[in-house]
């Protein structure tokens, strides 16, 4: 369907813990302004799939191409330079410091003496924060005193803040309210126009339907298959996730 | 009267905890000042207290970030020995063969070789811990044998003596000061850069247009951070150098001494290294990347590693620099002593734990300051102090000091769920 050339291709991805295979023989790719949705119950290992593209975990076998060049993924720095960034179901906050702290962690601005410059993130956190949640205001306080909504919010500017090319989320609305939910929707499609390419791990289908472009569903580690989500119906991936039965009469990769 | 003075606390920019432990040292400063008619509260107590928390202290900020990381190093005080050990013997009986006795490069060397052997050791124990993930309490209880061991392998059981006269300036005593004018010199240096630095912050932070705290509120702070500093080399340079030394010293410099001649001490070189080691420590801890990720690897390693950062390396910078000061602590104590034995550091890792802990220092990671570490030293060298001089034993001193930390700990726990942080 798509002649470009993917922002991600992942090839065969393998990878077991102690015996268990927990991703076997999976391929995904994802293209500009493109939202793939990765479905799968608890245990699928939709979200060890994800990690290998975030660096977390380092693959036992298969291959990663960014803008079909083969890409080496050994950490979260070396994902960081291909532009990946992460949003995690955890959102690895540190909880002990603020906002711009965890917003910069890893890359701080420092002055010119090579000492972090606090004054000049902070300056910076509020900016996007006036972008993505303008009611935020505890910019002082450690990341523990924050509510649920406000944490995602923090960890949400950290990976659009950076100049993301790839966005992981995973499960983003997973402890949202109904209007934090909203507005990870808008933020999405705000991404998708700007020809970000972004997984979306869920396992709320209408979630994936409203979202997405297309669902990659997996199962027991496997890849049950990839399907236009405007092909398909709910039930058609309901059957998918929980049978692993291809929906007949649709194109499925 | 009490959202009066809390918020005047607010307005100020003050830290509660910092207030609390200040107070905590004042009434311990009082209660035993009126036991011993005052003598506690003498500049000659003040003196001795503040040299004698020194090598202490200077471990102390190092524990945070060990704690901070959610470790334990538990082999410092045998450390302190080992390395205390190994430099008194090379200048005793290495260093002179090769230089001559009395060598005006012997303390240097001593002095250097002292923190790269903490270093070193320091940075090899990070090393097992971080990268063949060993827990830190085994590997620095490990430590604690293997060091006293290797310390008495070193000259045989045998006390090193005397140390180099240079490198003994490093321990404090009559000689080991600033002298009265260089201390006063010292004060005023440093009140005026402690103004700057207020100075300086508070336009940076004006600049980006972020609120302020009020100008007197500022300028009430400039004053009491000048006038603490003022006050301490005040104290400092009230006390005299007694008869005796006054003698050695002023025939060392060819004056002639006479009755009712008076020289002060100032501020003790010992607690002139603990302030730098301090504010060092505490640029690290606020102002640097490596600090950075010492508190969000405490906070959460999890989030930290998937941040991109290495963990297992931060492991052994930690633990590297926690070597390198208690190769400085280990400078102060055997030149305060003038002598090494076996017995050099025994139970320091405790003393360092518990002030690092009574500063605010959290065990479960994450938290602790550094001026809370070297208050928490100070309270825990007044406390024992203060016992001596009124004439408690020494079984009850151990009592005292134990039940003052395990209380410390939990009003620092009770304060930190009332305030949610």
């Amino acid at each position: 369907m798509n002649t470009q050339t993917p922002l991600v291709e992942m090839r065969d991805m393998q990878i077991s813990f102690g015996g268990i295979k927990a991703v076997d023989h999976v391929s995904v790719d994802l293209y500009p302004g493109e939202v793939v949705g990765l479905l799968g119950h608890n245990g699928a290992g939709k979200s060890t799939l994800i990690k290998i593209l975030s660096g977390a975990y380092a693959a036992d076998g298969g291959e990663i191409y960014v803008n079909g060049e083969r890409a080496e993924i050994h950490n979260p720095r070396d994902a960081r330079k291909y532009n990946i960034e992460t949003i995690y179901q955890t959102l690895a906050l540190a909880d002990n410091l603020d906002a711009a702290s965890n917003l910069f962690l890893g890359r701080e601005l420092v002055t010119s003496f090579g000492t972090v410059d606090d004054d000049a993130m902070e300056a910076e956190c509020r900016k996007i924060m006036g972008r993505l949640n303008p009611n935020f205001q505890k910019f002082a306080e450690p990341v523990s005193a924050l509510s649920g909504g406000q944490r995602q919010s923090v960890a949400i500017a950290r990976a659009v803040y950076f100049d993301a090319k790839i966005l992981i989320m995973d499960e983003p609305t997973a402890a949202l309210g109904p209007h934090e939910t909203q507005m990870v929707s808008e933020l999405i499609q705000q991404l998708k126009s700007e020809g970000i390419g972004i997984f979306l791990i869920s396992h709320d289908i209408h979630d994936v339907l409203e979202l997405c472009d297309r669902a990659s569903v997996m199962k027991n580690g496997e890849l049950v298959g990839t399907v236009d989500v405007k092909d398909v119906t709910d039930d058609d991936l309901l059957g998918m996730i929980i049978l692993g039965k291809k929906p007949e009469g649709v194109e499925v990769s | 009267m009490q959202t009066q003075a809390k918020s005047l606390i607010d307005k100020l920019g003050l830290d509660v905890r910092l207030l609390g432990m200040i107070g905590a040292l004042v009434v311990i400063w009082v209660v035993f000042g009126v036991f011993t008619d005052g003598r506690f509260l003498s500049p000659r107590n003040f003196f001795n207290v503040s040299v004698q928390s020194a090598s202490v202290a200077v471990m102390a900020t190092g524990m945070v970030f060990v704690i901070v990381t959610r470790n334990i190093d538990l082999s410092v005080g045998s450390l302190l020995g080992f390395i205390g050990m190994a430099t008194a013997a090379l200048q005793v009986q290495v260093l002179p063969d090769f230089l001559g006795l009395g060598h005006w490069s012997i303390w240097i060397i001593a002095a250097l070789f002292a923190i790269a052997m903490g270093a070193t050791i320091g940075a090899f124990q990070g090393w097992i811990i971080g990268y063949l993930t060993v827990p830190a309490f085994i590997v620095t209880l490990g430590g604690f044998l293997v060091y006293r061991g290797a310390m008495w392998w070193v000259t045989q059981g045998q006390t090193q003596a005397p140390l180099d006269p240079t490198f003994r300036l490093l321990g404090g005593g009559a000689e080991g000061t600033l002298g009265e004018t260089v201390s006063w010199a010292f004060g005023l240096f440093a009140s005026v850069a402690a103004v700057a630095m207020m100075l300086l912050s508070r336009r940076r932070k004006a600049s980006h247009g972020f609120t302020v705290k009020p100008a007197w509120a500022e300028g009430i702070l400039m004053a009491i951070a000048a006038g603490l500093i003022m006050c301490f080399v005040w104290i400092m340079n009230s006390y005299p150098i007694p008869k005796g030394a006054m003698k050695r010293m002023t025939k060392a410099q060819g004056i002639e001494y006479t009755d009712g001649m008076v020289w002060n001490h100032g501020v003790a070189i010992p607690v002139l290294i603990l302030l730098v080691v301090a504010i060092v420590m505490t640029i690290i801890a606020r102002r640097t990347r490596f600090g950075r990720y010492v508190y969000a690897t405490g906070g959460n390693p999890e989030a930290a590693e998937l941040s991109g950062i290495n963990t297992r390396l931060l492991t052994v910078k930690v633990f590297a620099l926690m070597g390198a000061l208690t190769g400085i602590a280990s400078i102060i104590a055997s030149a305060r002593l003038n002598a090494v034995d076996v017995g050099l550091g025994t139970l320091d890792e405790l003393r360092v734990i518990a002030a690092a802990v009574i500063g605010g220092t959290a065990l479960s990671g994450g938290a602790g300051t550094i001026y809370g570490a070297v208050i928490g030293a100070l309270i825990m060298q007044s406390l024992q102090s203060g016992m001596a001089s009124v004439g408690v034993d020494a079984p009850l001193q151990n009592i005292v000091v134990g039940i003052v930390l395990v209380f410390a700990v939990w009003v620092d726990i009770v304060y930190r769920r009332r305030t949610g942080a």
